[in-house]
Formats: C-alpha cells, sequence, structure tokens
C-alpha cells in the first residue's frame, strides 16, 4: 500500500519576480518527500485557488516580497474555502512585517515563515499539521 | 460509488465537477479502496476520449508544445484534460512538478484541466496510476486527454500503449543520424516534432529524421496502408507550425479508424492493463504468503552462496503450489 504523499502548491502572487525563496522551499519540501507542485510567477488569487482545487493539494504556500500579501493573501484563503477546501493548510513566506502576523491569522493563514526561517521547520510545521487533519480528512468520504 | 458519478456528472466545467474528479484522481494516485471501486463504476462511461501522448527528453519543450496544441484544440471547441508527468526522486521520494510553470495561457479556461503527477517510482516514463487518471478524466467527459510523460530517453515507451497518437519532441542538435536510428523512443513515435525550428542545426535534424522514416519497408501494392510517421516542425512558443501538429494528429486518429488499429491498440491496451494488475496481484499474494520470515531465509541463504538465485525462487513458487510453475 503506497503511502498517502503530501502534496503542495507552491505559487508567487502578485507582481514581484522574485523566486529564489519560493524555490529552496520548493526543493526543502521535495527532499522531504513531499509532492511539490509549482505554479512560477506572477499568478492571480483565483489562478492559485483553481490550481490547488484540480492538483487536490493538502498546503498551500505563497510567496510574497512585494508588500501586498495584506491583499493578496486574504483572497487567495477566501477562493480557496468558496471551493470547499477547508483543510487546506495556507502558509505564507517573504517580506511580512510583524503587526500584519495576527491579521494574516485572523484572515485565516495558518502559519507565516519570514527571512531568517529554517526550511525544516516549515517540513515539521507541515507535517504536525497535516498529521491532525488528515487524520479526519485523509481520502475524505465524496466531498 | 454512484456518488463519485454523481458528482463527476456535474461536469468538468463545474467547480464541483472538477473538485469531484481532483479528489477521485487523488484517491487513483493513492491506490485506495474508494478509487477501485469508483474506477470500476466508470469504467462503462469511458472510451470515448481521445488520448495524444507527447514525450520527449527534458528541454525539447514538451510543456510549452502541450500548452499550445490545448490553445489550438480549444479554439476548435474541445474540452481538454492534461496529465503532466515529472520525476519522483528516489532518494527522497518527493518530486518537484514544475510543468505548470510553462501553462499559465491556460489558466481560467474551464475547459482545461491540469493534472501534475510525479511518477512514484515507476518507469516508461509514466506513473503506475497515469492510465487510471486519464480513465477518470476521460468519464468525467474530456474530448482530448494530452499526457505528457517526464523527460523521456530511449526507452520510456509506455506512452504508445497509454495514447492512441504518441508524439515524440525532438530539438535540433539532438544527435546524430546514429542517434534516430537506435530503438526506443523514436520508434513508438506516431507523429515526430522537431520544436524550437528556429534554432540553428533544425535541417539536419529534419532530414536524419525524415531519412530514418522513408527507409521503413513500403506496403507491398493491395497491403493494408501503413503510417509513415511525418515530422513536423514547430516553435512551440511562437506558436508556430501547431496546426500542421494537429493535422498530423487528425490524420493518424483518421489512419487509427479507417485501419481497425484502434480497435486493436485498445485490445493491447487492456491486455497489458489486465496482465500488470495479475502479476501485481499474485505477486502481493505470494508475498502475503511466503511471509517475512520465509523471505528473509531465502535472501539469507542465497547471500552466504548456500544456494543461488534461480533455485531459492523456485522452492518458494514450489511451496505456493501453484503447480508446474517456474523460476524466472
Amino acid at each position: 500500500m503506497p503511502e498517502r504523499k503530501i502534496r503542495v502548491l507552491i505559487a508567487k502572487p502578485g507582481l514581484d519576480g522574485h523566486d529564489r525563496g519560493a524555490r529552496v522551499v520548493a526543493r526543502a519540501l521535495r527532499d522531504a518527500g513531499m509532492e511539490v507542485i509549482y505554479t512560477g510567477l506572477r499568478q492571480t488569487p483565483p489562478m492559485i485557488a483553481e490550481a490547488a482545487l484540480q492538483e487536490d493539494v493538502d498546503v498551500v504556500g505563497l510567496s510574497i516580497l512585494s508588500g501586498a500579501h495584506m491583499t493578496l493573501a486574504p483572497r487567495v484563503v477566501e477562493l480557496l474555502h468558496a471551493q470547499g477546501m477547508d483543510d487546506v493548510l495556507v502558509l505564507v513566506g517573504g517580506i511580512i512585517p510583524e503587526p500584519d502576523i495576527p491579521l494574516l491569522h485572523a484572515a485565516g493563514v495558518d502559519q507565516v515563515f519570514g527571512p531568517g526561517a529554517a526550511t525544516g521547520d516549515i517540513v515539521a510545521y507541515i507535517r504536525a499539521h497535516l498529521q491532525a487533519r488528515l487524520g479526519r480528512a485523509a481520502y475524505g468520504e465524496p466531498p | 460509488m454512484n456518488d463519485w458519478l454523481d458528482l463527476l456528472g456535474a461536469g468538468p466545467d463545474k467547480p464541483a465537477g472538477r473538485r469531484a474528479l481532483a479528489r477521485l484522481i487523488t484517491h487513483i494516485e493513492n491506490d485506495t479502496a474508494e478509487g477501485s471501486s469508483a474506477l470500476a463504476a466508470l469504467y462503462p462511461y469511458t472510451g470515448r476520449a481521445y488520448r495524444i501522448g507527447v514525450t520527449g527528453a527534458g528541454g525539447a519543450g514538451k510543456s510549452t508544445l502541450v500548452t499550445a496544441l490545448t490553445c489550438a484544440l480549444r479554439a476548435r471547441g474541445q474540452t481538454v484534460g492534461i496529465i503532466a508527468v515529472d520525476p519522483t526522486s528516489p532518494f527522497s521520494g518527493g518530486a518537484l512538478l514544475g510543468d505548470r510553470v510553462r501553462m499559465h495561457k491556460l489558466a481560467g479556461d474551464p475547459g482545461v484541466f491540469i493534472r501534475s503527477m510525479a511518477s512514484r517510482g515507476a518507469r516508461g516514463g509514466l506513473a503506475r496510476a497515469t492510465a487510471d487518471v486519464a480513465l477518470a478524466m476521460d468519464a468525467a467527459g474530456f474530448d482530448i486527454l494530452i499526457i505528457e510523460t517526464v523527460g523521456a530517453g530511449q526507452s520510456e515507451v509506455e506512452i504508445a500503449r497509454t495514447a492512441h497518437t504518441a508524439v515524440v519532441v525532438e530539438a535540433p542538435g539532438m544527435g546524430d543520424a546514429v542517434q534516430a536510428l537506435k530503438a526506443g523512443l523514436l520508434e513508438i513515435a506516431d507523429v515526430l516534432v522537431v520544436n524550437k525550428a528556429d534554432r540553428p542545426g533544425v535541417r539536419a535534424t529534419v532530414n536524419a529524421l525524415q531519412t530514418m522514416f522513408e527507409s521503413m519497408p513500403h506496403p507491398p501494392p493491395g497491403a493494408p496502408p501503413v503510417w509513415f510517421p511525418p515530422v513536423i516542425e514547430t516553435v512551440a512558443t511562437k506558436d508556430d507550425g501547431i496546426e500542421a501538429l494537429l493535422d498530423a494528429i487528425d490524420a493518424h486518429c483518421v489512419y487509427l479508424n479507417e485501419s481497425n488499429k484502434r480497435a486493436e491498440h485498445e485490445r493491447a491496451r487492456v491486455e497489458a492493463d489486465i496482465m500488470r494488475r495479475l502479476r501485481d496481484g499474485l505477486l502481493g499474494a505470494a508475498l502475503d504468503c511466503i511471509g517475512a520470515a520465509g523471505w528473509e531465509a531465502a535472501v539469507a541463504q542465497v547471500a552466504a552462496r548456500q544456494t543461488d538465485p534461480q533455485t531459492a525462487a523456485g522452492a518458494l513458487i514450489a511451496a505456493l503450489g501453484l503447480g508446474e510453475a517456474k523460476a524466472r
């Protein structure tokens, strides 16, 4: 019986063109045994939500360095919920000012990883939180 | 299980239908009981979609070509399901699935569904579950399925069985005339594409490939027609040559239908599918029967050179009591 693989969408919403951080995280998650779908640059929130739906991912990771995180991240969460993907773990990485972090949590973002976050911590966070969620949602009943 | 049928019945152009398809694909990939029974229930509704396989070396432009091809099919009003396979790391078991990066143009079109798959250790350029995922997309109602293999070398020929038309993508300067003669990938091509045809060296590559196919034996007069793979030049980033490629795929589809080859192809695919399931099932049952201790004992004996692998396997098979079965 093959184990259930953790599927992660790594996306870069908005207009900044710096995807090095996103690629480093994508690679770290791959090396941790996860299946990482990388979407590339300049994605709109509807594109990200639709990709998450088609790929049926467990985690959506948003990398935002443009300062537009307070617009983009809540919109992605909203669209995911609108299509019934309430169980998806939403993570944000990038340059996020400290005061914005509680606001992002309030908007439905599960965790924020800023500059200097260790990739091992991201892996551990995903594993720990999905175990709790997959326990009940793994393979689910038909939606 | 009819639940899944009802859900897929919402239609792949509706969010509910797409969500159901996506979740069903996850079940199929993970080989769950839910997935198996859903596949059994929807099998009668499959067989309508035309399957195009796209294979070739990494960097030849497969994903870009798939995108251009999909745009052209959409312009004709056909819906398209795409399965893009990328390799699983044999070391970590993880995978980086990057085909969507080249497929931005297709975002937001409800007539297109893209699913990235990791190969999960299977060889042949596809994942073990790719053909079953294609069945699910077929049942969901897509007109055309495009299956993109992992960046293939010379032996990833599994796609020939899964797809009706196998498109092999080459780029200029990827080998000489002897490469073109080697067995493997080129032999399975129904249509050959030389992509990046605005690069130097395209003439030599096209000539080498055309020479190879023209030297194939021609059928005697009166014999059933034989398909000679056309060589199409494309620049996928500029949509050049895409209509010609689509015409070639159409011509191959007509050939398959008129020569009754499509039915033969389906039969061969089904045969291989049952055979694989039989092999996997029997092996699983045999290993259960032998048990971990029996297995360890056999491995230890061979490792210590007390017996040879063939004799050891023979003894294990004989103990199963399957009659005249023999170790190979």
